[in-house]
């Protein structure tokens, strides 16, 4: 059984306009999934009705086999923990008002007392906070500040430290490198890479540079306009039955 | 650098400025129950419309009573019904707005068009209707001041709601599987707490000012309750030939309605998040 397994999925808006079309997939645990596409293809409605932000018209999403959608957010909030996300842009994903620390413990406070978890073991806040500053790589001294404080990247790793501190099944990440400079860009990504080894983790890695996505992905599916027009193995990135529009991009970053 | 040393006098300004204006009314409670110790509603008429003296420092009103003294004890009335009026309208007006902004649909159109309702008429005007349908009287008053004086809370409260439910921590929020309540009190609340408190502290300028302007209409506290609006009016007969019976009350509101206004501008600079924002 896949751990997420996407089947027939469609989503129209209210004005008519298909946004997702006929999207199936499925995603294995501990491996990651690379999902590209140019702005506006669809990337991210999709991660939000995988997050269940997002409602689907038709087809089902199913997790562990489990139909997710039709529950209401209370029977959804025991599965929360299980699915989580990074996003985009690490400025606008911590409240502005609140310190790390505060911003870090949410899951701690919702879950923390009945996790059972593998890798980490928390017996407090200060613990929580410690282990998870030491996951990411970041001084402790950093939790007592404010978002405003912290670089893009530190702020990243912020909130890729929420993400996996209930250490979830499945970690969305959508285009969670894209407002960063090129040297943060690169450690996140070493970063995440070496998280999923050692919590073992599940991403589906959505982004615009085909280049990361290659770089973290065992597979990779191509977006356009709302449906995946090819899908293939790291592996199999330049043989010649790729789809032309694959092509295209594979030359826009050579 | 020079941003700063001005923020920093205007601080220092406004701390001043509250530290005497709350310690003038301090020491002078201190001298008139301490030392005076004069019963606000005794009459004596052989001590009516005393000038001022060590003895009664403000003088006496027309039926004997000590000024100073009926002025600080009813402030127990303008002042301490000013701030249950405003703790009311508060803890009405707030709950409403958030769940209005936060859920939106139904809930927010029942409240926007109540709203709508008590916001089509001027304050003054709705308050003077409900004060004359429940008959004078300040806890009457007092229902009719929350009934107006709430709507603003939830409105402000509401917009600074649906300006942040979108944003991107809302919905890791969300994700983290935090329930709506917990949203709600943890990352909402810090954002509004700030607000309110500036629009809490100006609003309490008019809300004693209401109170007042209504007991002098008569329509609030009724004598011998010794209620500024109510005194101000008391001694109107006595204006030309006793103008102090009517200056002290008037200065007495003058005086709460600054500090009030002092303090809104103090809190509005301590809370004033914009300059941490934009960096």
């Amino acid at each position: 059984m896949s751990l997420l397994e996407l089947n027939n999925v469609s989503k129209t808006y209210k004005n008519g306009d298909a946004v997702l079309k006929n999207i199936n997939f499925s995603l294995e645990k501990k491996e990651c999934v690379g999902l590209v596409g140019e702005s506006g293809c669809g990337k991210s409605t999709l991660a939000r009705c995988i997050l269940q932000l997002a409602s689907v018209d038709e087809g089902e999403i199913l997790f562990n086999g489990m139909a997710l959608q039709n529950k209401n957010e209370r029977n959804l909030r025991a599965y929360r923990r299980n699915i989580q996300t990074v996003m985009q842009n690490p400025a606008t994903s911590l409240n502005p008002k609140l310190k790390i620390r505060d911003s870090l413990l949410d899951p701690y406070f919702q879950y923390g007392a009945q996790a059972a978890l593998r890798h980490f073991q928390y017996t407090n806040e200060r613990d929580f906070v410690k282990q998870l500053m030491e996951a990411v790589e970041l001084p402790l001294e950093l939790a007592d500040r404010y978002p405003h404080e912290l670089s893009g990247g530190q702020k990243q790793r912020i909130t890729i430290a929420r993400a996996i501190s209930l250490e979830p099944a499945l970690v969305v990440l959508d285009e969670p490198t894209s407002s960063l400079d090129i040297l943060s860009q690169a450690s996140i990504l070493q970063l995440l890479d070496g998280l999923r080894e050692q919590l073992e983790l599940s991403y589906l890695f959505i982004s615009h540079d085909l280049s990361a996505v290659n770089e973290m992905s065992q597979k990779i599916l191509v977006m356009k306009d709302g449906s995946i027009v090819d899908r293939f193995k790291k592996e199999e990135l330049f043989s010649e039955s790729r789809h032309s529009y694959t092509k295209e991009l594979i030359s826009l970053y050579q | 650098m020079e941003l700063t040393a001005s923020k920093f006098n205007k601080t220092t300004y406004i701390t001043v400025g509250l530290v005497i204006l709350l310690g003038l009314p301090a020491a002078a409670a201190a001298y008139t129950f301490l030392v005076l110790n004069h019963d606000p509603s005794f009459v004596n008429l052989n001590e009516r419309l005393l000038p001022m003296s060590m003895e009664h420092p403000l003088g006496t009103d027309h039926l004997g009573r000590d000024v100073l003294t009926r002025i600080l004890l009813g402030s127990r009335l303008t002042v301490g019904y000013g701030l249950l009026a405003l703790l009311m309208a508060v803890a009405i007006g707030v709950p409403c707005g958030i769940l209005a902004g936060f859920k939106g649909g139904f809930l927010d159109r029942f409240f926007m068009r109540i709203a709508d309702a008590f916001q089509s008429f001027p304050d003054t005007i709705v308050a003077i209707v409900l004060s004359g349908l429940l008959g004078p009287g300040i806890e009457n008053l007092l229902i009719a001041i929350v009934l107006v004086k709430w709507v603003n809370y939830a409105r402000l409260v509401r917009s600074i709601v649906i300006s942040e439910r979108h944003k991107d921590y809302i919905t890791m929020a969300k994700v983290n599987g935090l329930s709506p309540w917990r949203i709600m009190s943890k990352h909402l609340f810090p954002h509004i707490i700030g607000h309110v408190l500036v629009l809490a502290s100006l609003d309490l300028g008019k809300i004693i000012l209401l109170i007042s302007s209504l007991s002098y209409i008569g329509l609030g506290a009724q004598p011998p309750a010794p209620e500024w609006g109510a005194m101000l009016n008391d001694s109107r007969p006595y204006f030309q030939s006793v103008p102090s019976l009517m200056v002290f009350p008037g200065l007495a509101i003058v005086f709460v309605v600054l500090l009030t206004n002092l303090l809104g501008d103090y809190l509005r600079d301590t809370f004033d998040v914009k300059k941490e924002l934009s960096s």
